[in-house]
């Protein structure tokens, strides 16, 4: 017979059981093709908040995984999930989620849903790290989402036209998040931001992506440092912006009709700081912009080094490097109260008699044949002849149709030493 | 032939002028390359005062030349040999003689100064060989020139008119129609061109080369599509071999047809 005394001890440690069970509260749940749960979504089904999930090595096709739960989802030794149907892999609805090492296939495209491999979705505190994501359609997508960091990841695309793919890092109406050391491959945009404020982007490359290495619209207030962008359509894109801070990035071989290193659209008090430009068609293109500092960057063996169009005030371009730019400046606009000053002109002719440093006569950059190249490009073909040398020549000396006022009146003689 | 082109060598080589010449490019190329660490500066201030120069060297020494050996070679022509032999031997002499010096003088200071080792060393090899092709082309007109005309100053006359013609103002010409004609498509035309001038040819050659990513860029795709491709660097190897074998065998002609 048992004692109710019995039955109240077996009842007590039953309930202390449960207690600590959800009280210690980070169980781990493993995934692995031979296990219990063969499937992510069951896991997460299983989990509570706070909860690991552990995916071991191994194939899972999968359709849309959700995770409503504050969950770390981890990959132990590269396990591929792949869209079984091509629709969207992993869509999180829930804070603090983390999802790392991971390998995400074939989502495929749609234009409705804008289907990608991980998606964020008005949620904050997210961190997506280590992941490799290949040939999906978007990559990571973040929508309303706020306070995360993604890190480390390598998105691969497969982009044949920038109208027929997505983009590898997607955020719009988003704050505060962190994008580290990525690498991002063969997408329409490497890095897009829409409405994205107050966000850091650094140590990323981004290349052959189809239209922008990195792409700003109506964002305000970020930052980008020591990023690699090569052979894109064109390297940055900031549009519509206001406070950009542009630092240490390097803006290489964006070659082509419409290409440009970075290309500066209606944007206000950005800084451009320490950057190279090496190899582009065009370094900088620049339309309707206020309040830019262009400090310390180095323009090297671009065909154009900067690009001026359409209404530019109150730019200051001090201490940059100009070297072996076929042109280094057009200017297509009245440039009156924008200063260029003490800049390095690899074919600046003066002299320097007093040896200060500084050359004694006023460098133009701007030369009447890239105004002839403006209304007849095929007139490229007559780049360096004689006769474009005489008429450069004679216009420098009386100057008629290339703009006085924009001169550097301090040239510098030697290349300028950029900062660390 | 051979035996004459020997002795017009050996004669140009005693010739003192030829190694002025040479001394020349030498201290002209030395100098850009100890003023200038940058290869490719280098280059370009150097394709800039080659371009120019080499076709004018060419055409003027080329008519002294002729001139000067005219009673030797109407020597030559009391003896049973073929004209042809006797001006293609004379021609060959000065205008290998005018390539070595040319060759050599750009050539040796590039080995001293470690330019085999660049990346640009390519370049400079076509700049090499366009300049000696442009010196064939020129001291070929010269010897038309001088072959049509006995009269010595109207020969110069033409021969500095016709360097002037190719060096500077075929471009200011070539300018003037595209801006007339910039309502309409003038990729192939602008193409064509280009074509027809030797010095222009080769001055596209090395911007093509140099200025890449202006070209790629600006240009309309026809342009960048013929000078990139293989088949378009074809067609210009053969107009560049036209430029010479033309003038050539039009000089034959010319000095078959005249009446000593």
């Amino acid at each position: 017979m048992i004692k109710s005394s019995e039955i109240f001890a077996l009842g007590l440690l039953m309930i202390l059981l449960s207690i600590s069970k959800s009280y210690s509260n980070v169980s781990t749940i493993i995934v692995c093709p031979n296990c219990e749960i063969k499937t992510i979504q069951e896991a997460i089904d299983d989990a509570q908040d706070g909860d690991s999930i552990i995916v071991h090595a191994g194939s899972y096709y999968t359709e849309n995984i959700i995770i409503t739960k504050s969950i770390r989802l981890k990959g132990l030794n590269n396990p591929v999930i792949i869209s079984k149907d091509g629709d969207e892999i992993i869509t999180v609805i829930s804070d603090n989620v983390s999802i790392e090492g991971l390998t995400l296939k074939n989502v495929t495209l749609n234009y409705l849903k804008e289907r990608s491999a991980i998606r964020v979705k008005k949620k904050k505190n997210f961190k997506i790290n280590n992941n490799i994501i290949i040939d999906c359609f978007f990559g990571i997508y973040l929508e309303h989402a706020n306070n995360g960091t993604i890190s480390n990841n390598k998105i691969y695309g497969n982009a044949t036209t920038e109208a027929e793919s997505g983009n590898a890092i997607h955020a719009w109406y988003c704050e505060n998040i962190t994008i580290h050391n990525n690498i991002l491959e063969g997408h329409r945009d490497g890095i897009y931001f829409e409405f994205v404020n107050n966000s850091n982007i650094f140590d990323n490359l981004s290349e052959k992506n189809k239209r922008y290495g990195l792409h700003f619209m109506f964002s305000n207030d970020d930052k980008y440092v020591n990023n690699t962008f090569i052979d894109n359509g064109v390297g940055v894109a900031v549009m519509f912006s206001r406070r950009i801070e542009m630092r240490n990035n390097s803006f290489i071989h964006n070659w082509g009709q419409a290409s440009y290193g970075l290309l500066l659209k209606e944007i206000y008090d950005a800084e451009i700081i320490n950057n190279i430009f090496k190899d582009n068609t065009t370094g900088i293109f620049v339309e309707g912009s206020n309040r830019i500092n262009y400090h310390y960057n180095n323009f090297e063996r671009n065909g154009w080094a900067i690009k001026f169009s359409g209404g530019c005030e109150t730019n200051a371009i001090t201490s940059n490097n100009f070297i072996n730019n076929t042109l280094d400046l057009v200017v297509s606009t009245r440039m009156n109260d924008n200063i260029f000053q003490s800049n390095y002109w690899s074919n600046y002719t003066g002299y320097d008699l007093d040896k200060d440093g500084i050359g004694d006569i006023p460098h133009y950059p701007v030369k009447l044949f890239s105004y002839i190249i403006n209304e007849v490009p095929e007139a490229i073909l007559l780049m360096r002849s004689l006769f474009v040398d005489i008429i450069n020549y004679t216009e420098k000396v009386s100057p008629v149709f290339t703009p006085k006022e924009v001169q550097d009146s301090k040239p510098v003689i030697q290349l300028i030493k950029r900062p660390k | 032939m051979f035996k004459i082109f020997k002795y017009s060598l050996y004669d140009m080589i005693r010739n003192r002028w030829l190694f002025y010449y040479m001394g020349f490019f030498l201290i002209l190329t030395s100098a850009l390359l100890i003023l200038s660490n940058d290869f490719t500066q280098v280059l370009i201030t150097l394709t800039n005062i080659i371009l120019a120069l080499t076709p004018l060297i060419g055409i003027i020494f080329g008519v002294i030349y002729y001139y000067n050996t005219k009673e030797f070679i109407e020597l030559l022509l009391t003896q049973p040999v073929d004209r042809k032999a006797v001006f293609s031997g004379v021609y060959f002499g000065l205008a290998v003689s005018l390539s070595l010096s040319l060759a050599s003088g750009v050539g040796i200071p590039l080995i001293l100064f470690g330019v085999l080792n660049s990346s640009v060393l390519v370049n400079y090899i076509v700049l090499i060989v366009l300049s000696i092709v442009l010196s064939i082309v020129f001291s070929l007109f010269s010897f038309i020139i001088s072959i049509k005309f006995d009269n010595k100053v109207k020969g110069f006359g033409i021969a500095i008119c016709l360097w002037l013609f190719f060096a500077l103002l075929y471009d200011g010409i070539f300018l003037i129609i595209l801006m007339l004609f910039k309502a309409y498509p003038l990729d192939n035309l602008s193409i064509v061109l280009s074509m027809l001038n030797p010095i222009g040819l080769a001055r596209v050659l090395i911007i093509i080369q140099l200025d890449i990513s202006a070209m790629m860029g600006y240009s309309g795709a026809v342009i960048k599509n013929f000078f990139g491709s293989s088949l378009g660097s074809m067609l210009i190897t053969l107009v560049l071999v036209l430029w010479i074998t033309i003038p050539y065998y039009y000089m034959i002609r010319l000095s078959k047809a005249k009446d000593f």
